[in-house]
């Protein structure tokens, strides 16, 4: 079977006053890898899934070889060829590699012949260019083995046109580049034709042969890789809408320690350690960013210095004194969050944008009388003023927080946890979800809180970011801290290769 | 600011909140009207009657207030633990503990009230605080599973309420029994003159007052309180309160122990201004109509009262319907019963009736 070529025609997708694709026309050519490149946003998940079959587009249509196509749920997609890898794992964690790709076909029969089915699924396997143990629980493989086998299944279903959603986004670098080599290497030899969503250049520049470019759910640009710069990829991305430039990270010495973590021990819901005997130190002044691939216990971390989950064991101190995740230690260490989703994670979403911001001062005077008396007008004086300040777009104080756009709230939350005095931030993810724009200010706005003497630990899944905010770089890697360096004496490569485990 | 902005915004969304649970009653009765028409009796007749029944004269207002003022206490015992995001449907269970503590509690004092050397008011007084307290530690036990054990509230608040009933049974059937209640087991009667006086003027019991100024004490809590605050961030996203140091757990039981309290006194005036003793009279289903009544009123403690009004009315005139449409006095309840199943289904309808939404704002 040979590679199809995909195309779109005029594209547009409505969802009633709003339009989330206008007039989009792609072609991917049979053997061909094309990224699709654009923010949160812009309409890339619109497109593919218009092509999916899960949007039924307003206008426009798809064309196979050549041919007009209608597709009206996944399942015409899949008899067409075209499948999709999500950016989740899709697979059945307590069944085998084999008995997924079984189950998955669509003429899975009633009562399974194993025997026929493990030689058929062997002999297919040696026909790949890459392998998976098909014979162990898929709970038990390793991401990127995961993410192979998402691909291997849409092989063996016959699907020669993949799509591949942000496919990198749960792999460490090392397990990305194999991975988006081996799909390359089969466009190459014509067996298969990608599309790809991403955000990432380097992805771009190092794998794909053409890119396409949406804004705001237009075509603003598209060509082969190697006509197109980084820099104008950027700008057709971002649009001419102003970026902030990255805060002067002011060099300090090192402080004295602020916060300390020793032997931390967590559990997750099922009672398994995610947070594994953990130690750490952040200093006066300083960004102590986390890498790791995410599911090595970071978000467990994050939530027992939220005060969310209950430490089991160890020590968490102050300028050495024990801290304790209750209202009284947040106030009086002058302990601040940024959590990632802060819609979710971070604010009420039904109650007013100037109750979110008074979350953490709502208690205390002005803004209560004798601490029980809830006073609205401080309490409104205050959100207009840090509105003001922190450009939060909002058509009123008194507007649900969750009418906000994204950025938006991201930024009534920065405002509240940002505006006083902080001596310790812990920020998870700040800018997942937001757009360029957003993100430059959110992380100029940290390395602000940092120039002014915050002890600031950084978690992210995103490299650029730590390598971008942190004064020192660490490694989490199931459950502890596997690595630590200056952000002068290392680099990607060896911050990956401990991401993997490695070390 | 765009204060002329802010306001259209908060009446389309009071007009929101307003227009579909009406709407969900209009559906109701459509519903009931059709059921009606297949038991060849005459919907038009059966509404008619209904009005008279509970608000065509002097008489049924009285009679519908009487009813509706135990379901404003049951119907706070719903809308509080709501607003916190627990589903509390064992009011009942509080409201027949309250009942019982009331009138187990006052048996001692029967005497020496009647005797005169114990003043009425103090007995009333003490009834009322240990109706309170029963049904606060009832469904603050349901608030303290949930937070200790992770045990679902409304099944346990629900089962709780058997339990309740069974207890009631236990002791009015056994130790509490008064030798004189021959039918009807029962804890021995307070007295005529030790019970609660109506308010003058009418033959409406006290219970409603107090009911309607805790209504409008628990919306200043809720609103203007930090502790109203703290529990209304709870309910709203318990991580965000997690993370902002708020004792999550502290106030879950505060929640459902202020709910048991509201339920327990509805138990005190049964007892005290209604039946004068305890008996199987207690388990009226009032609890069950509670849930229905803060549902209808969006759990907003002042809404909860013309809701409870409406059907205290609905209940008022079944007698009624019962004499002159020749229909079980079930009917009543079922009528309840299609009014809950439209207006759960109503719920899916906010945020999707288009121009009752307001503009949303900022860039996507």
């Amino acid at each position: 079977m040979r590679a199809p070529t995909l195309a779109t025609e005029g594209m547009t997708k409505e969802f009633g006053a709003f339009t989330a694709l206008s007039d989009v026309s792609i072609t991917v050519p049979a053997g061909s890898f094309h990224a699709l490149l654009g923010e949160n946003g812009a309409g890339k998940s619109t497109l593919v899934k218009c092509i999916m079959g899960f949007h039924a587009p307003t206008r426009g249509r798809v064309l196979v070889d050549g041919a007009p196509v209608t597709i009206r749920n996944p399942r015409e997609a899949r008899a067409l060829g075209i499948g999709m890898v999500y950016q989740h794992f899709t697979l059945v964690p307590s069944l085998t590699g084999a008995e997924n790709m079984v189950i998955a076909r669509a003429d899975c029969p009633a009562v399974i012949d194993w025997r026929k089915e493990r030689q058929d699924l062997a002999e297919f396997l040696n026909r790949m260019p890459f392998q998976v143990p098909l014979d162990r629980p898929v709970a038990e493989l390793a991401a990127g083995e995961k993410q192979k086998l998402e691909i291997l299944k849409l092989l063996y279903l016959n699907q020669r046109f993949l799509i591949l959603d942000e496919p990198t986004s749960v792999l460490t670098p090392d397990e990305a580049d194999e991975i988006l080599g081996l799909l390359r290497q089969m466009t190459r030899d014509g067996a298969i034709s990608v599309l790809m969503i991403t955000h990432k250049f380097r992805e771009v520049t190092a794998f794909a042969d053409a890119v396409t470019v949406l804004r705001r759910g237009r075509l603003t640009g598209s060509g082969a890789v190697g006509d197109l710069s980084t820099d104008q990829m950027a700008r057709l991305m971002i649009g001419d809408s102003e970026v902030r430039a990255p805060a002067a990270r002011q060099p300090r010495a090192a402080g004295p320690t602020v916060l300390e973590l020793a032997a931390v021990f967590a559990e997750d819901e099922a009672g398994q350690t995610v947070v594994n005997s953990l130690n750490l130190k952040v200093h006066e002044g300083e960004v102590l960013g986390i890498a790791g691939v995410s599911g090595n216990g970071q978000s467990a971390l994050v939530e027992v210095l939220a005060g969310q989950r209950p430490m089991v064991d160890g020590r968490i101190t102050i300028h050495g004194k024990p801290f304790e995740p209750t209202r009284r230690d947040f106030a009086r260490f002058k302990v601040y969050g940024l959590p990632e989703e802060p819609l979710k994670n971070a604010t009420a979403p039904r109650m007013t944008v100037a109750e979110n911001i008074a979350f953490r001062s709502f208690d205390r005077p002005p803004m209560a009388r004798l601490n029980w008396w809830l006073r609205p007008g401080p309490m409104r004086a205050k959100a207009r003023e840090l509105i003001q300040r922190y450009n939060v777009k909002t058509p009123s104080t008194e507007a649900p927080i969750d009418t906000l756009s994204g950025g938006n709230v991201q930024r009534a939350v920065l405002a509240r946890e940002l505006s006083d005095d902080v001596a310790v931030l812990i920020v998870a993810n700040p800018c997942f979800g937001l757009d360029f724009a957003s993100a430059a200010d959110i992380r100029a706005q940290i390395l602000e809180a940092r120039n002014r003497g915050a002890a600031v630990l950084l978690i992210s899944e995103d490299l650029d970011e730590i390598l971008d905010l942190s004064d020192r770089v660490a490694v989490m890697s199931e459950g502890r801290i596997t690595f630590t360096a200056p952000i002068g004496e290392t680099d990607r490569a060896t911050i990956g290769h401990a991401m993997a485990g490695h070390h | 600011m765009a204060v002329a902005a802010d306001l259209t915004h908060r009446l389309r969304q009071g007009a929101e909140y307003t227009l579909i649970p009406l709407g969900a009653l209009v559906v109701s009765a459509a519903l009931f009207s059709v059921f009606l028409l297949g038991l060849g009796k005459s919907p038009q007749q059966f509404f008619e009657l209904m009005w008279r029944g509970g608000f065509g004269t002097a008489f049924s207002w009285q009679n519908t207030l009487q009813r509706a003022a135990p379901l404003v206490l049951t119907a706070l015992c719903v809308a509080i633990p709501a607003r916190i995001g627990l589903v509390i449907i064992g009011g009942e269970g509080a409201l027949v503990l309250g009942g019982f503590a009331a009138a187990a509690i006052a048996i001692p004092m029967i005497g020496p009230v009647a005797a005169g050397s114990l003043p009425v008011a103090l007995m009333l007084g003490v009834m009322a605080l240990a109706a309170a307290l029963a049904g606060a530690l009832w469904i603050g036990f349901a608030g303290w599973l949930r937070h200790a054990r992770g045990v679902n509230e409304t099944i346990s608040s629900l089962l709780l309420t058997y339990i309740a009933i069974a207890i009631l049974y236990f002791f009015v059937e056994g130790a509490l029994r008064d030798p004189g209640s021959l039918n009807k087991p029962s804890t021995p009667p307070i007295g005529a003159g030790a019970m609660l006086q109506p308010i003058p003027g009418t033959d409406i019991h006290w219970g409603l007052a107090a009911g309607a100024l805790l209504a409008v004490l628990l919306h200043l809590l809720m609103t203007r309180t930090t502790f109203g605050f703290a529990m209304r961030v709870t309910g709203g996203n318990p991580r965000a309160a997690r993370a902002q140091g708020l004792p999550v757990g502290g106030l879950l039981v505060a929640a459902t122990m202020i709910a048991g309290a509201s339920a327990g006194l509805a138990g005190f005036f049964e007892v005290a201004a209604v039946h004068g003793n305890a008996n199987a009279s207690l388990v009226a289903g009032y609890g069950f109509t509670g849930i229905l009544v803060s549902f209808l009123a969006r759990h907003n403690p002042i809404a909860i009262l013309p809701v409870a009004i409406l059907f205290g009315g609905i209940a008022a005139a079944g007698g009624l319907i019962q004499r002159r449409m020749g229909l079980p006095d079930a009917t009543v309840l079922l009528l309840q019963g299609v009014i809950f199943v439209v207006l759960l289904a109503s719920e899916t309808l906010y945020g999707r009736i288009a121009w009752l939404q307001p503009k949303r704002s900022g860039a996507p």
